[in-house]
């Protein structure tokens, strides 16, 4: 049988338990569970997005009526984990590189598994990665922070000295430029992680960038920042002064914990709304001055070639959009006819996302959704839709619209208007086919 | 039934100060971004007066006016040597890349084109930028290892790998560079979204009977099979 067989091999696949740690009866009973096959096994595969039958027989369930390993023995200590990871069991919720993207690692992306998520906050450990040189790894101790150019007195500052100034909590959505950029041309990745996986949205700790920039003292003539990293590439954008004054922070926590090293630990640039890139990881320098510095991520990146030949540049904002993460082709609908949760996420780099629309015919009639959890400004906003399924196929879609009344347009939209060359800011509407076995699939409709 | 404010079509010019307009209200109502936090009469005292020194280490960018540009000079032939040496394992003898690796070469006039190659020859609106991005970060995996005058010779030779100067004996200099401009300089514009129709479509959007014919899938990813890791496999 193809399913068990794939089952058996995503059981061999796991990392092994970290070391010291008791070997859990739980995991030899996992075993012989797998090799007897069957519904028990597939409901322990709840992970893997593929989930049992529903249970009609009338015969007792041996999970209730008989006492399991996990009943009867003790499981791990307290210092089994002192920093605590994911159940085993969730093993596939990773995030996953697409190795034809990109000539090497260290200069690539890797995408967020969305449909392994809900609620609105990403997992630190799962947000998605974009770097240019690698990861870089700096102790903060030996980070200083320059602001300097138009400015009445450059400073220097350690770690230490931006702890000092007050700070504030703000959630904020990230989202790559490029996210759905492989997609211009067509429906062409099986699975919402890798379509809309270049996003993450956490609650950022840190300093407003304007207290910063209020200390070293913006000149007049002042008007646009440029943010440089610490890592190999050196990143830089040029980012407009009434930004950086407006909602920017410079952060160094992320969901209440120290960035991670691929976030830009020690302390990073947040740009709320505009283009993930602007973000400047592994922050060590802002730079006053009159005119926006023309760097690369800002000339032959992050520029939308139209049809004309001709490109845009500082196209910062993210649109409105949004993408039903399940059911999606790595999360299919296997629980056969019946209710049903159509689920999602939406936002704005204009503010909050006040209405969802999700359809069920590709597009033809429309259904509310019911918006659950915060709506927080430029922030990932999650909706429900919940319907009686009655087995027959779907073309899934969802269409958010934000406070300022722009709504989320369709792909052949922004074809007609951009071509299919313009890489970046693709924020039309997705179509989820489902099949009546629940196989579900990328597609795109008439 | 909720009302919405109709799409703002933005000009290339207002965009921005559009964008402010409107997120205003916004931040004010949560307080977001505007903390409430009064800075103290005379600030913080935070941080220390930062060197000239440090800031020369640091400040290695340049504009497209020149500004940040080092002393420094080097020829098309020296950077022919130099490029073979620090930079065609990845980008190729001749700037056209190896397997994935950035091309730098070539591709003018295909900007229109269904497949657009875009290079420093085709595409890149300053030389500056050239310059700016190999001083801080090339060659990949040792950057900042080349002086100012390799610099120069590298930024040299890329402008003859592009037919932008044709002498092998051409030598770049501060005092020369921004004579040079790069042919699609012209072709960048502002960002002019908000201009595109469907953003003035009516915010009311239909919800039923929107279309008149059910619907048709026209391309399946499926076909093209490009999703990594089997994922397309373990739905089967």
């Amino acid at each position: 049988m193809k399913k068990e067989d794939d089952m058996a091999k995503q059981d061999t696949s796991r990392p092994a338990r970290a070391a010291g740690a008791p070997d859990p009866s739980r995991r030899s009973l996992l075993r012989g569970t797998l090799a007897a096959g069957g519904a028990v096994a597939a409901g322990l595969m709840a992970g893997r997005a593929r989930a049992a039958a529903p249970v009609t027989s009338v015969t007792p369930d041996p999970l209730i009526t008989e006492v399991q390993d996990w009943n009867r023995y003790l499981g791990g200590g307290v210092d089994t984990a002192p920093y605590g990871l994911p159940s085993e069991f969730e093993a596939d919720v990773v995030r996953r590189n697409v190795a034809w993207l990109t000539a090497d690692t260290t200069s690539s992306i890797n995408f967020t598994p969305l449909h392994a998520l809900d609620g609105i906050i990403t997992p630190n450990g799962v947000c998605f990665e974009r770097h240019h040189g690698g990861a870089a790894e700096i102790d903060p101790a030996q980070h200083r922070l320059m602001i300097h150019g138009l400015v009445d007195k450059p400073l220097v500052f350690t770690m230490a000295d931006l702890m000092r100034f007050p700070r504030v909590n703000r959630v904020f959505f990230l989202e790559c430029a490029a996210n759905s950029g492989m997609e211009w041309r067509g429906s062409q990745l099986n699975g919402c992680q890798f379509t809309h996986g270049m996003i993450h949205n956490v609650m950022y700790t840190g300093v407003p960038l304007r207290l910063l920039l209020e200390e070293a003292g913006v000149k007049p003539s002042g008007k646009w920042i440029l943010a440089e990293g610490a890592d190999a590439s050196g990143m830089t954008r040029s980012i407009p002064l009434e930004k950086a004054l407006d909602d920017c922070l410079v952060a160094f926590k992320m969901n209440g914990e120290a960035l991670r090293a691929e976030q830009g630990y020690p302390v990073r640039l947040v740009v709320p709304g505009w283009e993930g890139n602007m973000w400047v990881k592994w922050l060590r320098r802002l730079e006053v001055g009159d005119k926006p510095w023309q760097q690369r991520e800002e000339t032959s990146k992050y520029t939308d070639l139209l049809p004309t030949g001709k490109a845009r540049r500082f196209t910062w904002m993210m649109d409105v959009k949004s993408v039903i993460t399940n059911p999606s082709p790595q999360a299919p609908l296997s629980h056969g006819k019946g209710r049903t949760v159509v689920t999602g996420l939406a936002w704005s780099g204009a503010g909050t996302i006040k209405r969802v629309d999700v359809t069920l015919d590709g597009g033809r009639n429309w259904h509310a959704a019911r918006i659950d959890g915060p709506s927080l400004d430029k922030s990932l906003h999650r909706f429900y839709y919940e319907f009686d399924w009655d087995g027959s196929e779907l073309l899934l879609q969802s269409r958010a619209m934000d406070e300022m009344g722009y709504v989320q347009p369709t792909k052949n939209a922004l074809r007609t208007s951009r071509g299919e060359n313009s890489i970046y800011h693709n924020n039309g509407i997705q179509t989820w086919r489902v099949q009546a076995d629940g196989v579900t699939e990328n597609v795109e409709v008439s | 039934m909720l009302k919405f404010p109709k799409a703002f079509p933005m000009g290339a010019a207002t965009a921005f100060a559009v964008l402010f307009t409107l997120s205003t209200p916004v931040l004010a109502a949560e307080g977001a971004g505007k903390s409430g936090i009064e800075r103290p009469e005379g600030g913080y005292g935070l941080g220390r007066e930062a060197l000239p020194e440090e800031i020369d280490a640091w400040d290695i960018d340049i504009r497209p006016d020149g500004t940040g540009l080092p002393e420094g000079r080097g020829t098309v032939a020296e950077g022919e040597v130099l490029f073979t040496d620090n930079c065609a394992m990845c980008h190729g003898d001749f700037g056209e890349g190896v397997g994935r690796w950035p091309v730098l070469a070539g591709g003018q006039d295909t900007l229109t084109n269904e497949r657009p190659e875009k290079t420093i020859g085709s595409y890149w609106p300053f030389l500056s930028t050239v310059y700016d991005y190999v001083r801080r970060a090339m060659p990949f995996g040792n950057a900042k290892s080349l002086t100012n005058d390799n610099v120069y010779a590298i930024t040299a030779y890329l402008l003859y790998l592009n037919d932008i100067v044709t002498d092998e004996d051409f030598e770049l200099s501060k005092a020369n560079f921004t004579d040079i401009h790069l042919p699609n300089e012209a072709n960048f514009i502002d960002d002019d979204r908000y201009e595109e129709p469907h953003w003035k479509a009516d915010a009311a959007p239909c919800m039923t009977d929107c279309k008149p014919d059910p619907v048709k899938v026209t391309m399946r990813a499926r076909i093209l099979d490009v999703t990594p890791d089997g994922e397309g496999d373990a739905i089967e």
